[in-house]
């Protein structure tokens, strides 16, 4: 059943309280939980960081707003605590670095599968082979470094193989910006998708600038500077396709729709009760903040919300493994690059194309995601089991030192 | 590069560094009352609080298929709760997988630094790297032959890797040496031994008597692995502590 976001009121602003134990609260299992639960955990504190990025730099450009904008985003904030202290303490950095690539994979393919513009889907799935291939470069990381299989984490929805290589993902700033949907024209469905994906790009670049600098092992730091950069190209590529003449409320008004629908789709797949109750509560808060934003955009703009509005939501994302079009895509999209805002495949590029040049220069000194993943194919239990398979069975005569 | 790791040279951590002002706000601290009454006993009753409400780590998986494998499996997994045998298994094959990696990593240290008198050889590291592989596909086998998945991460497989996630922090970082680094085997070899212990005493509490006997020889050479790293360390901080000239002390110039 469709939600009727004009019917659904949800919860009053002035009803959104929380306390510091209602804040933190017990984390779902690394162990026992769906990674789907972990996509949506690391997904969901991408969309309310994003909800208070925007935010801060719509008070920032307009004081008429600020009452209204410090209001909002303090609940957001408190949002978005709940959720990013559901992720476990025993998930290290690079084992949820792990989660936030499993995320970049699964939701963009849904978002690609769904996305009604073949423009806007052609970029989603030019930056999904790219995450794709990230996940692979971590994987490595994580087996080498910990002697940890990757999968323990992914469990066995998403493939751990090369995709468009890192290494040759680096373009000039000028190749990352795509062309935006007219707001005029588009479906509602291709803006809430832009600023979904825009969010969680912003949130795994921060991410990564944030835990990078944590490792000791020196490849490892570079690793992490080397995906944070293709993380800032993905916020420039994705922010590019928001209509910048849309108004501020027009923007806030369609965050809010975004961060109603995003919440629920969670509640639409989730399993783990206890995590289902939150995505239904902040539905509630969303629809509730939706509503207060309705109010003030028909009050400000002098228009029908219904005129950006969708009347019901669009279907969830889905939430399951798209092992399927995710292949396909690599199959057939592999070898693509940009020329500006048009894809064309790189063996067009002349060789002192500005991306070109750009790449070369930064790859210089040596690739990391190249030295981090070297002859690395992923195996069950790592590919130390592989190599004691190699060395022969224990048992077998061989003796046990 | 940097061989020797007790160099004296500046370090600001100390009151002693600065005494004029660490007096001063040490007296500042002293004046200004606390907000709240109590000690740092409130922050235990905090996580008691919490305890009560947690539901662990997480499980142990239910043995792959029970029905596919050989009837002796359903027999090996004796005992009242087999699954703590597997959860001890699983703990045990991730510590030895990781560390094996932790010896790739002094293989790699002693490739830049080098050794010293009695301190380790090729051979030697390269020795335990083997036996540590060789002891995780043991757990591997013994897991397979019980049923259960080999891959899965049981609770206290999760637990022994929160605990030592400094070991491949230390070995990882270009700024140890190869004593430093020893530092962290010593640990890690320390917990090899302890754990295989308990380990053979389970598995001959529950009549897994083969298994024990072959555990054993793991254990054997883990108290190898503990002799050998702690001579090493041993030699290695002995030689910096005697170093007579002050550029070897590395006393600035
Ligand atoms: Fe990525
Ligand atoms: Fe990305
Ligand atoms: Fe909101
Ligand atoms: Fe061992
Ligand atoms: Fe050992």
């Amino acid at each position: 059943m469709a939600l009727d976001i004009f019917q659904e009121k949800g919860v009053p602003l002035d009803r959104q309280v929380f306390t510091w134990k209602d804040l933190v609260r017990r984390p779902y299992s690394k162990l026992d939980d769906d990674a789907f639960t972990r996509v949506r955990v690391i997904y969901m504190n991408g969309i309310m960081a994003d909800a208070l990025r925007t935010k801060h730099m719509m008070a920032r450009i307009n004081g008429s707003l600020r009452e209204p904008l410090a209001r909002i985003r303090r609940v957001e904030h408190f949002e978005q605590t709940l959720i990013n202290w559901l992720n476990p303490p025993d998930q290290n950095p690079l084992e949820t670095t792990l989660g936030f690539e499993q995320v970049a994979i699964e939701v963009t393919a849904s978002v690609a599968l769904r996305e009604p513009d073949p423009y806007l889907a052609q970029t989603y799935r030019f930056g999904l082979l790219e995450d794709f291939d990230h996940l692979y470069r971590y994987s490595a990381l994580y087996d080498r470094l910990e002697g940890k299989d990757p999968n323990t984490i992914t469990q066995s929805y998403t493939d751990i193989i090369p995709g468009r290589a890192t290494s040759l993902e680096h373009r000039h700033p000028l190749d990352d910006l795509r062309r935006p949907y007219d707001k005029t024209t588009a479906h509602p469905l291709s803006k809430i998708h832009a600023i979904s994906i825009t969010a969680a790009e912003n949130q795994t670049h921060d991410y990564y600038m944030t835990v990078g600098p944590f490792f000791t092992d020196p490849a490892a730091r570079q690793l992490y500077a080397e995906i944070a950069a293709i993380e800032e190209q993905h916020v420039t590529q994705y922010e590019s396709l928001l209509d910048p003449s849309e108004t501020l409320l027009e923007k806030w008004l369609m965050h809010e729709a975004a961060e109603v629908y995003n919440f629920y789709s969670c509640l639409a797949y989730e399993g783990n009760p206890r995590i289902k109750e939150v995505w239904q509560r902040f539905l509630d808060y969303e629809l509730g903040q939706l509503h207060f934003v309705k109010d003030l955009f028909e009050r400000v703009e002098g228009r029908d919300a219904a005129s950006v509005l969708p009347r019901t939501l669009p279907e969830p994302v889905e939430y399951k493994q798209h092992r399927e079009f995710v292949r396909k895509t690599l199959n057939a999209e592999e070898d693509l690059a940009t020329n500006g805002p048009d894809f064309v495949p790189r063996a067009d590029l002349p060789a002192d194309h500005r991306s070109l040049v750009y790449r070369d220069q930064l790859n210089s000194e040596g690739s990391p995601s190249e030295t981090v993943a070297a002859g690395y194919q992923w195996t069950p239990g790592t590919e130390l089991a592989a190599r004691v398979q190699r060395m022969g069975s224990t048992s077998a005569g061989r003796k046990v030192h | 590069m940097k061989k020797t790791t007790s160099d004296m040279g500046p370090n600001r951590t100390g009151i002693a560094m600065s005494p004029i002002d660490s007096a001063d706000i040490f007296q500042a601290a002293q004046k200004r009352a606390p907000t709240s009454p109590g000690d740092g006993s409130l922050l235990l009753e905090v996580r008691k609080q919490y305890a009560l409400e947690s539901g662990g780590v997480g499980h142990v998986p239910p043995p792959a298929n029970l029905k596919g494998v050989a009837k002796t499996a359903v027999e090996l997994l004796k005992g009242a709760k087999p699954t703590v045998f597997l959860d001890k298994l699983g703990e045990r094959l991730a510590f030895e997988r990781s560390g094996s990696r932790l010896y790739e990593g002094a293989l790699a240290k002693l490739d830049v630094h080098g050794s010293w008198e009695d301190g380790p050889t090729q051979e030697g590291l390269e020795r335990i790297l083997n036996d540590e592989l060789s002891h995780f596909a043991l757990l591997s086998e013994s897991l397979t032959k019980l049923g259960a998945d080999p891959t899965a991460v049981t609770p206290c497989a999760d637990l022994v890797g929160v605990m030592s996630m400094g070991l491949p922090a230390v070995l990882a970082d270009p700024r140890t040496n190869l004593r430093q680094s020893l530092e962290a085997l010593l640990v890690a070899e320390l917990t090899d031994n302890a754990s295989w212990e308990l380990l053979i005493e389970l598995a001959r509490g529950l009549g897994h008597d083969t298994l024990a006997d072959r555990f054993q020889l793991a254990l054997d050479a883990e108290s190898e692995h503990l002799v050998l790293v702690r001579g090493w360390l041993a030699s290695g901080i002995t030689l910096e502590a005697r170093a007579a000239s002050p550029e070897e002390l590395g006393a600035p110039a």
